[in-house]
C-alpha cells in the first residue's frame, strides 16, 4: 500500500482559502448567505476537531458505556437539529413524533446492521459502531427534515381540501394521505438519487476516505454498498414512522382539523 | 332532525334554542360574518360548540362517531374544493372518502346534467371556471346520496339564471327523495321561494 499522505496545517489552510473565494464571489453576485457559510465552516472545524480527538480516545478505551453515551448524544444533536432546521413553526406534538421516529428508526436499522449485516464483535467496537452510527443517524436527519417541511407546509397549504374531504366523510388518514404520500417521497427522493449516481457520478464520502487511507476499493465498495443499504433502509424507515404518526398530530379526537 | 341546546361556539354563535326539521327545506340567511357558516360547521362536526349540546336524532353529537355523522350529514363548503385529477374523480371522489361504492359513468353524467355542467369526464377538473366548480362539487355531493344536505352558498358563484335553476332542481330532488337540506344563501329570493323553514342569524344569535 502507498504511505497515506498527512495533511499538512499549510494544506489545510488552502481548503480555507477557497472558502475564502466562494465567500468572494457570494458577497459579489450579493447572495445574502456569508454568514451563513463562515458559521457552518468554523462549526463543522470546532466540532470535527473535538471529536477526531474525542475518538482518539474512545477508540483506545472501548467500552459499551462509551458507545452508548455516544449515540446518545448523536441522537440528542441530530434531533436538534432537525428542530432547528425545519423553517415551519412546530408544535410540540410534532416534535415529539420527530424524536420518537428518529430514535426508532435509526437505532432499529443500526442494531441490524450491526448485529446482522457485520456480525461485529464485541458488538459496542467503537471504531466501526460509530463511524456506521453517524451515517445512518446523519441521513435520516436530512430526510427527516425534508419530510417535516413537506408535511407541515402541505397540511397548512392545503388545509382546505382536507377540510372539504373530512366534510365528505373522509377519515384523517385518506385526507391527509396525498401529503403524507408527498412527504415521504420529498425525504426519500435524495437518498435514491445519490444512490443513482454513486460510483459515476461521484465516489461517495466514505469510499473515498476508505480510499484516501489505504484501503483496497474492492473493500471499500463492499463497505460502500452494506452502507448504503443501511441508510436507505435507515432513512425509509425514519420517515415512514415520522409520516404516518406525524400527521395524526393536525387531527384532533373528534377527527376534526386542528392546525393553529 | 337537529335539536340546538345552549349552544355557544367562541365568541361566534349563541344559539339558546334552535330546532331545524327533518325532510324540510331550511334557509339560513343573514348578513356575512354572522355564523351562518360556522352553524353548519357546528352540525356536520367540523368543529365542536364550546357550550351546549346538538343533537341529532336524539343523540348528542358529541357521543356520536364524527366520520359517520360526516358520511350521513355531508357538508358541501363555500368554496369549492376541487381535487386534483379529472371531472370524473373529482365526482367520485366523495363516494371514496365515504367508502360507498362507485356508480358508473351514466349516472355520473346524469348528475353533471342535474347541476347543468356540460363537461365531458375525461377533462381536467382545475380547467374549469369559478361556477363551474361549484356545480361539480355539488354534483359530487348529490352523488353521494347522504340524509341531509348542508350547503354553504351553493350557487354563490352561479348566475342568476343558472341558481334558479339548479336550485329548483336540487329542490326537486330533495323533495322527491324525502331528504333534509340545510342551506346558507344570501339570496332572500330563493329563501322565500324555497324554504319550508327560515333560520335568520344576526351577530351569532337566531332571530326569530
Amino acid at each position: 500500500m502507498d504511505k497515506v499522505i498527512n495533511l499538512q496545517i499549510w494544506q489545510l489552510a488552502a481548503a480555507y482559502i477557497f472558502i475564502v473565494i466562494l465567500l468572494v464571489i457570494v458577497k459579489l453576485k450579493g447572495i445574502p448567505r456569508e454568514k451563513e457559510i463562515l458559521i457552518s465552516s468554523a462549526r463543522m472545524t470546532l466540532q470535527l476537531i473535538l471529536t477526531g480527538y474525542i475518538l482518539m480516545y474512545i477508540f483506545q478505551n472501548s467500552n459499551p458505556v462509551f458507545t452508548v453515551i455516544v449515540i446518545g448524544v448523536m441522537e440528542a444533536f441530530a434531533i436538534y437539529n432537525v428542530f432547528k432546521r425545519v423553517k415551519v413553526k412546530l408544535s410540540p406534538k410534532i416534535k415529539r413524533i420527530i424524536a420518537i421516529s428518529m430514535v426508532l428508526g435509526t437505532t432499529s436499522s443500526l442494531l441490524y446492521f450491526i448485529i446482522v449485516v457485520i456480525n461485529l464483535s464485541p458488538w459496542y467496537d467503537p471504531r466501526y459502531f460509530i463511524p456506521i452510527a453517524g451515517m445512518l443517524i446523519g441521513n435520516s436527519m436530512t430526510g427527516i427534515s425534508l419530510g417535516v417541511s413537506r408535511l407541515v407546509d402541505g397540511m397548512t397549504a392545503q388545509k382546505h381540501l382536507i377540510e372539504s374531504a373530512l366534510m365528505l366523510g373522509a377519515t384523517p388518514k385518506m385526507a391527509a394521505k396525498e401529503i403524507v404520500d408527498n412527504a415521504f417521497d420529498s425525504a426519500i427522493l435524495p437518498t435514491i438519487n445519490s444512490m443513482v449516481g454513486m460510483g459515476i457520478v461521484f465516489l461517495p464520502g466514505m469510499m473515498t476516505g476508505q480510499i484516501l487511507s489505504g484501503v483496497s476499493p474492492v473493500t471499500a465498495i463492499e463497505y460502500q454498498i452494506a452502507v448504503m443499504l443501511g441508510i436507505l433502509g435507515s432513512v425509509a424507515l425514519t420517515v415512514i414512522l415520522f409520516v404516518q404518526l406525524g400527521y395524526k398530530t393536525f387531527f384532533n379526537e373528534q377527527q376534526q382539523l386542528d392546525i393553529s | 332532525m337537529f335539536q340546538l341546546e345552549g349552544v355557544k361556539y367562541k365568541n361566534i354563535l349563541d344559539i339558546k334554542q334552535l330546532s331545524i326539521p327533518a325532510n324540510k327545506i331550511t334557509c339560513i340567511v343573514g348578513e356575512s360574518g354572522s355564523g351562518k357558516t360556522t352553524l353548519l360547521k357546528l352540525l356536520n362536526k367540523m368543529i365542536s360548540c364550546s357550550e351546549g349540546e346538538i343533537f341529532y336524532n336524539n343523540d348528542a353529537i358529541s357521543t356520536i362517531n364524527s366520520i359517520e355523522l360526516r358520511r350521513k350529514v355531508v357538508m358541501l363548503p363555500q368554496v369549492p374544493a376541487v381535487f386534483p385529477g379529472t371531472v370524473k374523480e373529482n365526482l367520485l371522489i366523495g363516494l371514496k372518502f365515504s367508502e360507498k361504492p362507485a356508480v358508473n359513468d351514466e349516472k355520473l353524467s346524469a348528475v353533471l346534467n342535474m347541476v347543468q355542467l356540460n363537461k365531458p369526464l375525461d377533462e381536467d377538473a382545475d380547467k374549469l371556471s369559478g361556477g363551474e366548480k361549484q356545480r361539480l362539487a355539488l354534483g359530487r355531493v348529490i352523488l353521494m346520496d347522504p340524509e341531509i344536505f348542508l350547503l354553504d352558498e351553493p350557487s354563490s358563484a352561479l348566475d342568476e339564471d343558472t341558481e334558479q335553476n339548479i336550485i329548483e332542481k336540487l329542490v326537486h330532488y330533495i323533495k322527491e327523495t324525502n331528504k333534509t337540506l340545510i342551506m346558507v344563501t344570501h339570496s332572500k329570493k330563493i329563501a322565500r321561494a324555497y324554504a319550508d323553514n327560515i333560520i335568520e342569524i344576526k351577530n351569532g344569535r337566531v332571530l326569530n
